[in-house]
């Protein structure tokens, strides 16, 4: 266990990693002999194989990387600096090393401290610029000329960071503070059984497997052909997290409810041909003889092989072209026995689901979509257990207040709460420090509330009942004279 | 009932929570034989409560009703007794993620208070990961523990009465995470440090004034720490009620009904009551320029050549209404 962790911790081939510069972030697979792009340097990652988790490398001059040393700064010792900028002027000469000469020193694979150190040196104003104005000088020729590189492990933190700044787009512009209220409100952990439906890359997944850390089960509904996990993948779960992810496509939803959900026909496959009774009798059968996918496709095929065999035994195999076209048959045999076994597994699991949906005890409910929240949150709360908690996350306000109307009208909800969240970040420095930038209106917008006993019986005057629970009297003599 | 784990039915022991409605809610001990005072009347917890399934409506004496909610940290938070400030949800979301705390993390926190985070984080770390606080002052130290061995989570959680500027977490070498919630946090870093783990973690502190965030993030880099951010977070919640009612409001908008009201009259009458203008204006014209055909049926300007705004979403006075370009309006019986 121990010795498991401290492995966990160090980079490895096969991992996904995350690769960090300044407050940039990008995801990529650990592959030996594989060129990597991240922020206009090309480079390979085998020498990162086998350190830590968080190591800060260099790039050097051979597209390689090599860990980078802590150095002491090297401070000059009688700090010259100015008090202010009266005397500074912009002539556009300060800088004695032309475009030409920086770049000479960069191609002789001169380390980017020492262009840094030059630049200074050769920068005339330098010593008059005030003390903060010459670390602010350093630190952005240390930004330009220093290629650092830090490795990190992913996570939600990490990557719903790195999504929100680079490709807003496929997250629907989810922030992610806006996210991280999303598992609190959803008191996503440990042991829920949880019912997601995000078109958010898989994101919004990743980041409930992360919480539940391989305990519960949850079930990912998808509209189209399939979910979508690119983001998922980022996070390089242990296989044990995928035994209990279900999926169940959206289209399917509505005669699940109805109760007219027929196996008969799966989404996205339309060359659909049934099996024979026999042939799932026979697949049982070998299912049960087999623990794990993998060990039960082997023993299928071994199943096949010693069948073939025996029909190869019985045969007369003088002629070539018998046998070739021998071959070919039992390829196409083949191929349509492992088609009909994968429909059957995918009929299975989808089965299986189904059957987790009828229950009806979802502990939650994460909505994060591009279509509209309304008639998704009417079908899906139908499959969360009274006394549970249900977040819808919408780019816009308005679809949120339509569907708080509906669900008004519909019951069995209460504490609707609509909300959204500001973020700011600071600059905290001694005698600088400020605020960065406030990000909002761009996070989104959350509608969150718990599930409750609905009445079957629910009348217009419960409904009403339902209003006055929600409002004070005064506001109510407002809305009746509103409407006359 | 635990804090960490659903359960379906209300049972002899359990922390529930009454809800009465709008905002309005509090916390209840079940215990057989016990009665419970609601402005609806009396909830007898033996009949009315044991037994019945979470999510439940529960009718009172007099007559009115109330629902009875599961426990959750963010439920609690909102209902415990106040022995400090506490943080709320919006705060505990950000300080989660940015903790990097799942199942199986190992988390030191300082001080206590009154517990609101502890739930939460205990909650996250459940069922393998456990949470060291430390708490100085004695009594909200044993109250801590009374209620987290009343919420069932007390194996998850070892509180320590201790000053953690002085003496550290009690732990070292094992935390993923640190988080401080103290007047004098950078006393507390090195202490911090050495309850971490060797191989690195993550820490956070929590300081209402600018010169305590200054002071920590000094002793932070002083400590060696690095990617020292400083965040703040603000909750912005809306008068859902409110807003849903102009919503639907705006939905029926029909053009007589306009000309009776202009927008700026439907301004004034949200305003009073405390909903932005712009809001209101915002909605009217959004509304305008959907394609509902229930805008526009009645006088025939339709959104597509909407090229000129026509009098809905401009709100001009009916004396205008002969001379608007776009529109032959019906007249008026």
């Amino acid at each position: 266990m121990e010795a498991e962790r401290r492995l966990s911790l160090r980079i490895c081939e096969g991992d996904c990693a995350v690769l960090k510069r300044g407050d940039v972030f990008k995801a990529v697979p650990v592959l030996r002999k594989r060129k990597i792009i991240f922020e206009k340097q090309g480079f390979y990652l085998d020498n990162a194989i086998g350190h830590v988790y968080g190591t800060t490398f260099e790039v050097t001059s051979d597209g390689n990387l090599q860990p980078k040393r802590q150095v002491e700064e090297t401070t000059t010792e009688t700090k010259e600096a100015g008090t202010d900028n009266r005397n500074i002027v912009d002539d556009g000469k300060s800088q004695k090393l032309t475009h030409d000469d920086i770049k000479a020193l960069k191609d002789k694979g001169i380390k980017g401290q020492e262009i840094v150190q030059q630049l200074i040196e050769n920068s005339t104003t330098f010593r008059d610029k005030t003390e903060f104005a010459q670390d602010k000088y350093i630190k952005k020729k240390k930004k330009k000329y220093e290629a650092v590189i830090t490795i990190v492990k992913p996570s939600t933190r990490i990557l719903s960071t790195m999504y929100y700044a680079r490709e807003p787009g496929k997250i629907i512009h989810l922030r992610y503070d806006t996210l991280a209220q999303m598992l609190t409100l959803g008191n996503v952990r440990a042991g829920n059984k949880m019912v997601v439906m995000e078109t958010c890359a898989g994101l919004v997944l990743g980041a409930v497997m992360e919480r539940m850390g391989g305990y519960g089960s949850i079930i990912q509904m998808y509209p189209g052909g399939g979910p979508v996990r690119a983001a998922t993948s980022c996070f390089g779960f242990p296989k044990p997290f995928f035994n209990n992810l279900h999926e169940f496509p959206l289209s399917k939803v509505d005669s699940l409810l109805c109760g007219t959900l027929s196996m008969e026909t799966l989404p996205s496959e339309p060359e659909d041909t049934a099996l024979t009774e026999e042939e799932m009798n026979g697949l049982v059968d070998e299912k049960q003889t087999s623990v794990q996918g993998t060990e039960e496709e082997s023993s299928a095929e071994t199943a096949m092989e010693i069948n073939q065999t025996e029909e190869q035994e019985r045969m007369d195999v003088n002629a070539e072209d018998a046998e070739f076209k021998e071959n070919k048959e039992r390829e196409n045999k083949e191929n349509v026995r492992e088609k009909q076994r994968k429909q059957w597994e995918r009929r299975k699991k989808l089965t299986e689901t189904a059957a987790l949906l009828r229950e009806k005890n979802a502990d939650g409910l994460l909505v994060a979509s591009k279509f509209h929240p309304t008639p998704l949150l009417l079908s899906l709360l139908e499959f969360v257990a009274p006394s549970r908690p249900f977040v819808v996350y919408c780019q816009y306000k308005e679809p949120l207040l339509e569907c708080y109307t509906k669900l008004r009208e519909r019951g069995g909800v209460v504490n609707l709460k609509l909300s959204e969240t500001w973020l700011r970040s600071y600059q905290v420095l001694p005698d600088r420090s400020h605020p960065k930038l406030t990000m909002s209106g761009g996070g989104g917008y959350l509608l969150s509330g718990i599930t409750v006993v609905l009445d079957k019986g629910k009348s217009d005057s419960g409904n009403l009942e339902a209003l006055k629970m929600e409002e004070p009297s005064s506001k109510r003599c407002k809305v009746q004279d509103l409407c006359c | 009932m635990s804090f960490v784990e659903y359960g379906d039915t209300i049972k002899d022991g359990d922390t529930a929570i009454v809800f009465l409605g709008h905002e309005s809610m509090f916390p209840v001990k079940v215990q057989q034989g016990s009665v419970t005072q609601t402005k609806y009347g009396v909830i007898r917890h033996s009949t009315d409560l044991i037994g019945k399934k979470y999510g439940s409506k529960v009718t009172c004496s007099k007559g009115g009703w109330v629902f009875i909610l599961h426990p959750t940290p963010e439920l609690w938070t909102v209902n415990l007794p106040h022995r400090t400030q506490i943080l709320y949800s919006t705060d505990i979301s950000v300080i989660t993620m940015m903790l990097e705390l799942k199942p199986g993390s190992i988390v030191c926190e300082s001080g206590t208070g009154s517990g609101s985070l502890s739930h939460a984080l205990i909650r996250t770390v459940a069922p393998t990961g456990h949470l060291y606080t430390v708490e100085f002052h004695q009594q909200r130290a044993e109250k801590a523990k009374e209620e987290f061995r009343e919420h069932g989570v007390e194996h998850l959680v070892t509180v320590t009465n201790q000053d953690v500027c002085k003496n550290g977490f009690g732990v070292s070498d094992i935390a993923d995470a640190v988080f401080l919630d103290i007047p004098s946090p950078w006393e507390a870093i090195g202490h911090a440090k050495a309850a971490l783990k060797a191989e690195g973690g993550r820490i956070c502190s929590f300081s209402p004034c600018i010169e305590q965030v200054q002071r920590t993030c000094l002793a932070m880099e002083e400590y060696g720490f690095t990617e020292i951010n400083t965040l703040e977070i603000l909750l912005r919640v809306y008068n859902i009620a409110m807003l849903a009612e102009m919503f639907a409001f705006a939905l029926s908008f029909s053009c007589d009904q306009q000309l009776l009201h202009p927008p700026s009259f439907h301004q004034e009458r949200y305003t009073n009551r405390g909903v932005d203008a712009e809001e209101v204006l915002c909605v009217i014209r959004k509304r305008s320029s959907l394609e509902d055909p229930r805008l526009y049926n009645t006088h025939g300007c339709s959104p597509k050549n909407n090229n000129e705004k026509c009098r809905i979403c401009t709100g001009m006075s009916p004396e205008n209404k002969r001379t608007h370009p776009q529109c032959s309006l019906r007249d008026e019986p």
